[in-house]
């Protein structure tokens, strides 16, 4: 393909940047479409990596489709390669390696980056983050002889890898800053239920502890030192968080404020010839009070997927997806749909087996957002009316389940 | 391996082989079929790669799971008698020459 023929130029090789380019090519763009993915691998599925050990030695069967595809659809994918410069006023990329790509769309789909532990004895063997397949990988090859595992931070991917390791054997310590886990992802009062089904299975959950030092022998992890005491430790895994990888638009004066600052059309608001979609990338939301940036596969797909179709034309409206989330730890399974604000009244419901349970969030008398344990299909039921804006108050959940309602309502629907 | 045929809404067919052992949901994906969006990766978690298995074929595939049947009453396109989500329909020989239908809409 020629380089000298503007297209769309999607900077980032993960799940928003493929979701831009076979939104692309299905809705018939038949410009230049050039990928710039900085790992030397397909575009790969992130969600699994941190919900099982992964051990193969090829690595776990995660593309997101084959390499076919791409050559198939005529989409240029520069595997290893990244991009290191952005000339707006000329419109091109200068790659790593010096290479000038003009382009008439530039699609920004950097992702986000783990925040570094900040202690000492963070750059020991054995101490590991998880963000790419090879992280994973590192941390199954550690997984089959570890028996001490401590891990710090208790977010979805501390306590998805807490479970993971303790399915393999291990003696397992969370350890987290803050008074709960999951802080801020999940209302309080589903909290409590999750750490006890977490300690249920025996890992152990330090809250509102911090770790102070990690200390090592021989240039191997040996112990954490927290502040409520040291606790042996042969592998230490850490997530706490991600920021943005916005310093790409930062350097070509685009507005950056902790992620790419785009309008309602998920298009920078300093130059609308640049988008900017996924983790990186901070945006107005229908459900939200100001400026939103989420970390989740279904924003990654939703928002790449509105990009490519819009750059397409079959697209004009605002995004506007219904978010929603999910994390499998151990046995327990959760999930989030809708926006919950600090200051939501929540109500929590047990569902129909002791597995099960809902938390109900509601501003001002209307149903807002959904947390659920083990139960797929009330959350299901939730996304469905949430999505629709179905008003549901309170009264209405008063001996009912969203799932009652949701299946009223479509029989309704069949009858009209 | 067998071949297993996705029917797209338009009427267009995909025969693609499918690996034995892994489910229905990854053989359209790793063949780029459109029409199953499978946002979860198959985790049972969206009902996005809803099918419809071919009537004459329904008792080769068998029933959904407890899990996947309260889900099904919440797919994005009606549910039918025959519907299943791929992700939880495990790919064996016997399925040879099996079709599914692919809805109008997974989201």
């Amino acid at each position: 393909m020629s380089t000298t023929t503007a297209g769309v130029v999607v900077v980032g090789g993960g799940q928003a940047g493929f979701s831009v380019v076979q939104a692309l090519r299905g809705a018939g763009y038949e410009g230049p479409v050039t990928v710039f993915a900085d790992e030397p691998r397909l575009p790969y599925q992130r969600p699994p990596l941190s919900k099982k050990a992964h051990t193969e030695p090829e690595g776990p069967a995660v593309d997101l489709v084959p390499e076919s595809f791409y050559r198939e659809r005529d989409i240029d994918l520069r595997l290893g390669e990244y991009v290191a410069e952005i000339d707006t006023a000329a419109r091109a990329v200068t790659t790593g390696s010096g290479v000038r790509v003009p382009y008439e769309h530039l699609v920004l789909a950097t992702g986000a980056r783990n925040r570094p532990l900040p202690v000492p004895g963070a750059e020991l063997e054995g101490v590991h983050a998880l963000r790419s397949l090879d992280d994973a990988l590192a941390i199954g090859r550690a997984l089959t002889t570890a028996r001490d595992v401590v891990v710090v931070g208790g977010g979805f991917i501390g306590l998805e890898l807490a479970q993971v390791a303790r399915a393999r054997g291990a003696h397992v310590t969370v350890v987290e800053l803050a008074d709960r886990l999951l802080s801020r992802a999940v209302s309080a009062q589903l909290q409590e239920h999750l750490r006890e089904r977490h300690e249920r299975d025996g890992v152990r959950v330090l809250t509102g502890t911090a770790v102070e030092r990690i200390e090592g022998r021989n240039g191997q992890v040996h112990r954490v030192v927290t502040g409520q005491g040291p606790l042996p430790a042969d592998l230490v895994v850490y997530g706490i968080g991600a920021a943005p990888r916005d310093e790409l638009a930062r350097e070509a004066g685009l507005a950056v404020d902790d992620g790419v600052i785009v309008d309602e059309h998920l298009r920078s608001v300093s130059d609308p010839r640049v988008f900017a979609v996924g983790d990186c990338a901070r945006h107005p939301h229908p459900h939200a009070e100001g400026l939103v940036r989420l970390e989740s596969v279904q924003n990654a797909i939703d928002q790449g997927s509105l990009v490519g179709r819009r750059i397409a034309g079959t697209a004009t409206g605002p995004y506007a997806s219904l978010p929603w989330f999910w994390s499998d730890q151990g046995a327990v399974k959760l999930q989030i749909a809708g926006l919950r604000a600090r200051t939501d009244e929540v109500r929590v419901v047990p569902g129909d087996t002791p597995e099960r349970v809902a938390a109900y969030a509601f501003r001002d008398g209307r149903l807002v957002a959904v947390e659920t344990l083990n139960w797929p299909a009330e959350h299901l039921a939730a996304r469905r009316l949430l999505q629709q804006d179905t008003p549901v108050s309170p009264d209405d959940l008063s001996g009912s389940t969203l799932g009652t309602l949701a299946r009223a309502r479509r029989a309704t629907e069949v009858r009209a | 391996m067998p071949i297993v045929i996705f029917e797209l809404p338009d009427g267009t067919q995909r025969k693609v082989t499918a690996g034995s052992g892994t489910v229905l949901m990854q053989a359209a994906v790793s063949n780029g079929v459109d029409g199953i969006v499978a946002e979860c990766g198959g985790n049972a978690s969206c009902a996005t790669c809803h099918v419809y298995v071919d009537e004459r074929h329904g008792e080769l595939v068998g029933p959904p799971n407890d899990v996947e049947d309260e889900m099904l009453d919440f797919t994005a396109a009606e549910r039918r008698p025959t519907s299943r989500l791929s992700c939880q329909v495990q790919v064996s020989d016997a399925l040879d020459g099996l079709v599914v239908h692919i809805p109008e809409e997974q989201v």
